[in-house]
Order: C-alpha cells, then structure tokens, then sequence
C-alpha cells in the first residue's frame, strides 16, 4: 500500500508559484527525505501534506483516501516542527497526550502511549517538567514524543534537528532511525544537510525551485544523478566541475569529478597549483587551482603537500561525469 | 560596552535621574494625599507641610461620605472601566487575531479601517453618538458610557495586539492545528497568554482615560444613579466656592482603584512570556 501520494500538486501564494507539478510516491514504512536549498519550497510541499496549506491545484492522498478537504487532525498524520512549538502552558505530560485528549481517547490508551512514547524516549524524569525546564535536545524528544503517540500514518519532520548542536544532532539523528526501525511507520523527513539525508533516507526527493529534480534512494543518486544540480549538492566536499576541454581538446561538455574520484598520477591530465591542504586524519582535503577553476580532491590517508606544489590528477575509470550546459546530464 | 553598564558613575547618574522623575511624578499625588487630611485654613497657610495635630482634618472625607451617593458613584465607575477594558481586549484581540492569522480578501482594507479611529478622535462625534443614543434609549445608562469606551478603545487595541500576534510562532499554532484544536482553542488557550504582556500594555492605555474621562459622563449620563466618581467629585467645585477638603479627599480616593488595577496589570507586563515553547 501507498502511504501517500502525491499527483500534479502545485501552491501559489497569489502570483508566486512556489510547488510545480509535483508528483510523489511514498511506500508504507519509508522514510523519505526531502532535501533543497533554502527556499525551494521544502516546508510548503510538508505543510500541503499536512494539510495546514490547501493546494492550488492537484491531489493528495494519504494511506489511498483523497485528503485534499481533510483538516490536519483528520489525516492520521503526526508533524514534527524545527522550533519545537510545544505548548508552554502544559507539562511534558500534558504536551504529549493533549492530541489524544481530543480524539477523545480513553484514559487508559492515553497513558498507555504515553508510557510507551517516554519509554523510547527516555523521557521518564521529565513528565512534570514544563517546557521552559527542559534543554533544547530534551524540547525535541518531547516533540517527537507527541508526535509518536497519536500512532499516526505518516510522521512529518521539517527540519527538526536544526536547532540543535552538532554532538546533540548525531545523538538524534541516531535515534529517529531508531525510531523508524522501531515504528516501521512511513516518515518524510524535511533537511538541508544532505549528510544527514544521505544517512536516513531509503528514498531521496531532491527539490530545487519547487520542481522535483530527481527521487531515488540515496546511493542512486549519489551514483547517478540526473543532471548537475543533484550532483553538485549531493556529496561532501561536493562535485568538482570543469571544462572538460581541460583533460580532452575541444570537448564542449561539462565535466563532473567527485573529490574521491581524482588520483594522484604523475602522467595525469591535470595539473594543479595547491592553494590549501585540510589534514583530517583519515583523509585529507587538497584544494588546488586548475587555470582559474578550483578543485578539491580528497587523498585517503595522511599526506604531506605543501601549499604551491605542482600535482597531477587523474581520474578513476569510469567516474567521470559529463553535463551539457543547461546542466542535464550527457551519457556517453 | 560591559564596562560602561557597571561603570558605579553611570550607575549612579542612572539611578539619580530615574529617583528625581519618580519625585517629580509623585508630588502632586503627595500634596493633594497630604493637604486632604488638613483642614481648609491649613491648606492654604501652608500647603506642603504635613498634617500635625493641630491641622489634622477628616472634614473633606466626611463631606465626601455625607454628600451624593460616593459608593455609588465609585460603584459606577468601576464596572464602567472594567466592563469597557473587557471588552476592549476580547474585540480587540479577536479582531487582531483574525487580521493577522487569516489571509483574506480585504485584509489589509479592514486593517486599515479599524487603525483609522486612532487618528481621530471620537469626541468629534460626541453629537452624533448622543442622538444615537437618544434613539435607542441609552441615555443615562452605564451601557451607554460602555459601548462608547468600547468603541474608542478598540482601534489602538487591534493595531498594538495584531502586530504582536504576527510574532506568535507559527509552528505553535500549527502544532495546535495538527493535535485537533479548534481554532477558539488556539486563541484563547496559545496565542493570548503568550501576548499577555501586549494585552497589559493595553489595558493600562486604556484605563486610565476611561477612568478619568469627564466628557461622557456628563453628555451620555448625568444621573444620579449613573454618576461617575469623576463627575460626581465636580459637585465640590463651583464657580465661586470650592470645596477644597472635600475635591482632594475625593481625589485621593479615586487614586486607590486605578493604582490596584494597574499594580494587577504592571504584574502581567513584568512577568513577561512564559519562555521556552520555541527555541
Ligand atoms: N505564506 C506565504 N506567502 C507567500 N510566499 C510564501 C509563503 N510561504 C512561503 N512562501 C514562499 O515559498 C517559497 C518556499 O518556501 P519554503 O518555506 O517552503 O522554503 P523551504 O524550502 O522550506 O526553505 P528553508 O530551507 O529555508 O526552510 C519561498 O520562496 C517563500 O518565500
Ligand atoms: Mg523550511
């Protein structure tokens, strides 16, 4: 069964068309990630979910009923925000089963999820703290919390690590993929940090401008996007391109090269001026100049490179990518 | 930056200009606190000195409490003040929750509208407003002088209040959304408490000049019955005579509800937003 689908959906906000034609699957039990750049429309898509923005035009069903009239609380589905937004004038307690208390749950349901949710969460200590007592990673779980109790059909997440600090962001994120694990319940999950898309999703949606660019599962992406854009901002360091003019004479064509994919080889086809050496430890980061274009190759291991040292690159086989200039994608 | 906050010179400067306004705000409630427990011949021989046995005097309080019916006129007051600043603040903050909140044609028109009554002043419609309430037989009613402080109350309401519910988070009120509030819930129960201190601010605004208006009072409700304590302590001053025990006793009895209204209300301005529902 589908947990949502999403056919020929567009929002505009009076003459500003933020979702175009979007058209979306999404299976029981995944976890999708929607990643962009900022202002891509990323929220408005959640929201249009949710239920709390109508749709222009389109249609959205949720577990294969239409929901386009349905309001939020109707939809079976559980939303997570990036500012928390608990109520301040309830407890932890009070928080978690106030949705429940609507539906009109029995008291003996009511506790008994709550139980469970605190459980998963460890959350035990807290149930009669007041939201302003609690530290930011805490807010977050409780608002996780909330959101597992209505046992809904699709979990909502728009960003709900972003205000969090890196350490406290690895321990969350680790216990949402938990929790997916635990739940098996389908999940879209809302980021710009495509590490953190990479890590969770069985299914990226990449958006740019409101359109769809590419949907895949991380590695299919990673290992064959669409077109430059997907490319370029999935990967860390990101893609390098160049002319690819650079490495064969007269090539017109964009030339895509993933930072691990460059080599070192004295008889490689581009020579570079090092500009700065990041040591990581395990790898390290040499970011040089080819002409006027900056590259990054990504060496594993220590190396020792001064900045101005002359260098060859080669390319691993097969690792290169070409892009016409609109961008699209070319396969040889 | 931080040096010159603790700066013990700044310190001091600060706290001397702020102790010199507050003398300079509180002496006339001084004087007229002081000279009304003094008896007529001492207010004028010596107006700023303190009552002493001798020029000790309850006369002004004791024509107050024989003359008209005080309480009443207190009485009246009161619930004119109350009821009025009630209703200020439901309209007000319903209609600033609906202007901000909702996206519908003519939003930005009934704003504007509803902003317009704070550049003119209602006064100016004090004829109009009387025939008005000839008409549907007001006159003399305390519902009279309600509905006009309503109505004169109302513009700076909507437009203080409307612009501190655009900052209520969104994400709270859709979290509210989403767990199956209605949208009653949602204004009553998240979006006033977290604007509370704006109501407060309003409130103070507002009651003061309700409080002290002797317009209306006289124009909508002259009666006996409807007397306000502003326009009854008027009987005490005439074109000739004054009674001057009896205007300052009246006058120091009408401080003490405003200043426990506004002690209510300042509370709710210095407790601030309960913190800690986003971010
Ligand atoms: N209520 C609104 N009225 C008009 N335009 C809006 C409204 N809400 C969002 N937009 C516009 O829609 C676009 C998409 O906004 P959205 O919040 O979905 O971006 P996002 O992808 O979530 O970005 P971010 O990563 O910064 O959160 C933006 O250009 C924004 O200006
Ligand atoms: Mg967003």
């Amino acid at each position: 069964m589908t947990a949502l689908t999403l056919s020929n959906v567009n929002k505009s906000f009076g003459a500003v068309h933020v979702l175009k034609d979007i058209n979306l699957e999404v299976e029981d039990g995944e976890f999708v990630v929607f990643v962009g750049p900022s202002g891509c429309g990323k929220s408005t898509l959640l929201r249009v979910i949710a239920g709390l923005e109508d749709v222009s035009s389109g249609e959205v069903r949720i577990g294969g009923e239409v929901v386009n009239t349905t309001p939020p609380s109707k939809r079976g589905i559980a939303m997570v925000f990036q500012s928390y937004a608990l109520y301040p004038h309830l407890n932890v307690r009070k928080n978690m089963s106030l949705a429940l208390k609507q539906e009109r749950q029995s008291k003996e349901v009511i506790e008994q999820r709550v139980a469970e949710a605190t459980r998963m969460l460890n959350l035990e200590d807290y149930l009669d703290r007041y939201p302003s007592e609690l530290s930011g990673g805490q807010r977050q779980r409780v608002a996780i919390g909330r959101a597992i109790v209505r046992h809904p059909k699709l979990f909502l997440f728009d960003e709900p690590l972003s205000n969090l600090d890196a350490a406290l962001r690895m321990n969350t994120r680790l216990e949402i993929a938990n929790l997916h694990q635990q739940l098996k319940t389908s999940m879209i999950y809302v980021t710009h940090d495509q590490s953190e898309a990479m890590t969770l999703a069985d299914k990226i949606v990449v958006l740019k401008a409101g359109r769809i660019e590419q949907v895949g599962s991380p590695m299919e992406l990673y290992n064959n996007p669409a077109n430059k854009f997907v490319a370029g901002f999935l990967g860390s360091p990101a893609m390098n391109f160049l002319p690819a003019g650079l490495v064969s004479e007269g090539d017109e064509r964009t030339l895509g090269v993933r930072p691990e994919d460059l080599v070192l080889a004295g008889d490689g086809p581009l020579k570079v001026t090092v500009q700065h050496v990041e040591q990581l430890g395990g790898d390290t980061n040499v970011i040089a100049r080819i002409d006027d274009h900056q590259i990054t190759a990504r060496l594993f291991g220590q190396h020792v490179v001064q900045a101005g040292t002359e260098l060859s690159f080669g390319i691993a086989d097969g690792k290169s990518f070409y892009f016409d200039k609109d961008g699209a994608r070319l396969r040889a | 930056m931080h040096k010159a906050r603790t700066n013990p010179f700044n310190t001091a400067a600060m706290h001397g200009a702020l102790i010199l306004y507050t003398l300079i705000a509180l002496f006339p409630v001084f004087v007229i606190l002081i000279n009304s427990f003094k008896t007529r011949k001492a207010i004028f021989r010596e107006p700023l000195a303190l009552p002493s046995a001798d020029s000790f005097s309850m006369v002004g309080y004791q024509t107050v409490m024989k003359q008209g019916d005080f309480f009443l006129y207190f009485q009246n007051s009161m619930i004119v003040t109350v009821a009025s600043l009630f209703l200020v603040l439901l309209f007000g903050a319903m209609a600033a929750f609906a202007l901000s909140e909702y996206r519908f044609k003519g939003n930005m028109l009934m704003g504007l509208y509803l902003a317009l009554g704070i550049m003119i002043p209602i006064r100016i419609g004090t004829v109009a407003i009387l025939e008005m309430m000839v008409a549907s037989g007001l006159v003399n009613t305390l519902t009279a002088l309600i509905l006009v402080y309503t109505a004169q109350g109302l513009p700076l309401a909507v437009f203080i209040l409307s612009e501190f519910m655009r900052q209520v988070s969104d994400d709270l009120k859709n979290a509210g959304r989403i767990d199956g509030l209605s949208e009653y819930t949602i204004f009553f129960r998240l979006v006033l408490p977290l604007v509370r201190p704006a109501m407060a601010t309003v409130a103070v605004f507002n009651m003061i000049p309700i409080w002290n208006d002797l317009w209306f009072p006289l124009i909508l409700a002259p009666s006996e019955e409807t007397k306000t304590l502003t326009l009854g302590s008027q009987v005490f001053i005439g074109q000739f005579v004054t009674d001057w025990n009896a205007v300052l006793s009246a006058l120091s009895m009408a401080i003490l509800p405003v200043l426990i209204l506004y002690v209510i209300f300042s509370r709710q301005l210095i407790r601030g937003i309960t913190s800690g529902a986003v971010k």
